[in-house]
């Protein structure tokens, strides 16, 4: 199976080392990994502060640049939903300000063959257990988007639990928002601040070594706070962790 | 107490000091995360929780589309049932008629039952410039008005208030209004109640008018409904000799029968009951029982030019249940003042800034009041979906466009401080639609990294007060990708692994 994996515009620049994880994870279990060289982002931060019309050549360029894969694949539960969730909206607009039927028609074959990387080993590879060691302590943080945008439910949980090694806390108040939300952070800093901090004490509290979420960059946000509030934990994206291997440990 | 919150600063900086006050966030956390515990019990109970919640929004939606008919029908009834129905265009003209009506039976006091509209248009203070007093006879909103406070929830108006607090407003306010609290006072639950009961049973003895809120109105037979806890709405509704309720215009559902799926969601996602304690129903007058005289203020007050929005128009679905406030992580922490208007929390951040407008620094920075978690959709009775509402009207607030004021479609022009961001905005688009220039962009920013400072400047200075930069990689993926032909060739340069330590 070859799919497309999108990394989206945080990852690359930010943290590859997620993009190499997926790579690695996804090779070993048969998949044939491309990485279309034209994707840059999604336009998320530009729909949620208010520019959707500046979102709306970033879709079409995703529709271009994907349009030929069976799947695409993507490590990041929010710019996932961004496509799933609001891609289709941005087509109903387009056509309902008579900008014709082109954006929608566009996106109407690459919206549904977009997956969250752990959606698409549960769902479309079929596994849980990835093989995978990992020998810490890990706490799960279901990001917002990942949770309620694509309903990921617990395939993250699944996944992990299958990993050796892994000791697997839960995490008190799980559903609640760290207080990244894009611009948020920037716009509301005191808010999005003490959110954050609420977040990681309740990690620390469950006396783990590993934060863990499918998206960096709720996962920026904690590790700056937990830097901060100097904790003992440490970020960690989920593919990293089923990426690892006895042989071939996280960088 | 102000109704109007005229002169809020923006939501940021109200926020800031609610953040910081340590008794506040207790009070708020410790609150919200027991109803949100309960809320989610009393949902998992109904087995027909999604279709009750889609009925409702149907409902909703039906007559909102078709508004004018049933108001004009619930007119019809009202006054088929010996009320007399009055419209109101703005919050000026609502004040004029309840005064009117108030003065017109020479009375000087009046009780109320809570009503958010009243609170909305500023009546109190109407009615204190004509020289009648208002009571509130809500155990929550007595607190909040005897403590010379604002309200700071839809359902639990005190709920920044613990009961150290409350005996603290009891005993040094309740003898400015009427009866003193009991000598020797404790903070217990108990004592509190039987000091508000007694305080209050004086005002409703007395009380010759009394002015109400609706949850709904049923414009098949003219029937207004409030749905309460402590029976105090009952005494208003029930005593007085005229009554006065002023409701908004949204407030209308068709048919007597649709009452039935409303009474089912709204008390267990607000309070989480099962069935709430008390439901009154009010029909127009009826002789030798209840008020003999029933006035109907109809209150639009923008909510017409919300009507005509059709993202916003959802927002009008609200049945102020409250529990989107409940859940909210940035309610939470903020409480309810930050949000400088009588309807808090995330339906306040849309709601607010489509009644008043958005030229206000407060009403501007409402839709950024969010994280867009989506957790108050998740649990809204009606499926109002806030977070699209929010970025619909950030898309309002950053860049004008169209909307209805008074009724008439106007252009507005974008709020003020947003031109960097709007040319940040354009300047992100325009790389990312060149894969090249964001190359170029991140092997620039990988080559400085060691130049980059440990804060950063203009906005993100807020960013950096109390989070660390991430550091930026040696190599940004796409580079590793081309270089090592995707992972195949070799998994990492041993410089770049070296770097990156």
């Amino acid at each position: 199976m070859r799919v497309a994996l999108f990394l989206t515009c945080v990852n690359d620049t930010l943290y590859p080392d997620t993009g190499r994880a997926v790579v690695r994870l996804l090779t070993r279990l048969g998949v044939d990994v491309d990485f279309p060289r034209g994707q840059t982002c999604c336009g998320q931060a530009h729909y949620n502060t208010g520019y959707r019309h500046e979102a709306e050549p970033l879709a079409r360029r995703f529709a271009e640049v994907f349009g030929g894969y069976e799947a695409i694949v993507t490590p990041s539960g929010s710019c996932g939903a961004m496509v799933r969730e609001l891609y289709p909206r941005l087509g109903e607009r387009a056509r309902a300000e008579g900008r014709g039927d082109g954006l929608a028609t566009a996106l109407a074959p690459v919206v549904p063959r977009t997956y969250e990387l752990t959606e698409f080993l549960v769902d479309v590879l079929g596994v849980t257990d990835v093989g995978a060691h990992y020998p810490h302590t890990v706490t799960y943080h279901p990001t917002c988007h990942g949770l309620r945008g694509l309903g990921l439910g617990d395939r993250p949980l699944r996944l992990l639990r299958a990993v050796k090694g892994l000791d697997l806390r839960e995490l008190p108040g799980a559903e609640e928002c760290c207080g990244f939300g894009g611009t948020f952070a920037l716009k509301n800093p005191d808010v999005s601040a003490a959110m954050g901090a609420d977040k990681v004490r309740s990690a620390e509290s469950t006396g783990a070594e590993v934060l863990c979420a499918a998206d960096n960059s709720c996962l920026m946000h904690l590790g700056g706070t937990m830097a901060r509030l100097r904790t003992g934990l440490r970020p960690v994206h989920i593919a990293e962790i089923l990426a690892s291997t006895e042989e071939e440990p996280p960088a | 107490m102000s109704g109007t919150f005229v002169g809020m600063p923006a939501f940021p900086e109200a926020a800031r000091a609610a953040v910081a006050d340590e008794r506040l966030r207790g009070n708020l956390k410790h609150a919200t995360h027991t109803i949100r515990a309960k809320r989610a019990a009393a949902v998992a109970e109904v087995s027909d929780w999604a279709e009750l919640r889609e009925a409702g929004r149907r409902i909703k939606d039906h007559t909102l589309r078709h508004l004018d008919h049933y108001l004009l029908r619930l007119e019809e009834s009202v006054t088929a049932a010996g009320g007399t129905v009055h419209w109101a265009a703005d919050a000026a003209e609502a004040n004029r008629i309840v005064t009117g009506l108030v003065k017109a039976t020479g009375e000087s006091e009046v009780v109320k039952v809570k009503s958010m509209a009243t609170q909305e248009i500023g009546l109190n203070e109407a009615l204190e410039a004509e020289g009648i007093r208002a009571y509130e006879t809500d155990l929550a909103e007595l607190i909040v008005q005897l403590g010379h406070d604002r309200p700071s929830h839809i359902l639990v108006p005190a709920i920044h208030r613990n009961r150290g607090e409350i005996r603290d407003v009891f005993r040094s306010e309740m003898k400015e209004w009427g009866r003193p609290a009991p000598e020797g006072l404790t903070d217990s639950p108990a004592e509190l109640a039987e000091a508000a009961r007694l305080h209050l049973r004086e005002k409703f003895l007395r009380a010759k008018v009394g002015i109400s809120g609706a949850n709904f109105m049923v414009a098949e037979t003219g029937t207004l409904v409030v749905v309460e806890s402590e029976g105090n709405g009952r005494m208003c509704l029930t005593l007085p000799e005229t009554l006065i309720s002023v409701v908004g215009i949204e407030k209308t559902i068709p048919t007597w029968r649709d009452l039935e799926v409303f009474l089912q969601t709204l008390p267990r996602s607000s309070t989480a009951e099962r069935m709430n304690p008390y439901t009154s129903l009010w029909t127009g007058t009826t002789d030798g029982d209840g008020p003999r005289a029933f006035h109907l203020v109809l209150l639009d007050n923008g909510r017409t030019d919300t009507l005509a929005d059709d993202v916003g128009r959802q927002a009008l679905r609200c049945i102020r249940c409250s529990a989107c406030l409940n859940v909210c992580p940035v309610y939470e922490r903020a409480g309810g003042h930050a949000y400088g208007s009588v309807y808090p929390g995330p339906i306040g951040a849309i709601l607010s800034p489509q009644l008043r407008g958005t030229a206000s620094e407060i009403d501007a920075s409402l839709p950024y009041a969010s994280s867009l978690c989506g957790a108050c959709y998740e649990v809204c009775p009606v499926a109002i979906d806030i977070p699209e509402v929010l970025v619909h009207l950030r898309e309002r607030v950053a860049q004008g466009g169209p909307a209805t004021r008074a009724g008439n479609k106007v252009v507005l022009r974008p709020a003020k401080g947003h031109a960097a961001e709007r040319a940040a905005m354009r300047a992100t688009r325009w790389a990312f639609g060149r894969p090249g220039v964001l190359r170029t962009g991140q092997r620039l920013a990988a080559r400085t990294r060691w130049l980059h400072p440990r804060t950063l400047p203009g906005p993100g200075r807020a960013w950096s007060a109390t989070r660390d930069l991430p550091p930026v990689p040696a190599e940004p993926f796409r580079d590793w990708w081309e270089r090592t032909n995707g992972g195949r060739d070799d998994g990492a340069a041993p410089q770049d692994r070296e770097e990156t330590k």
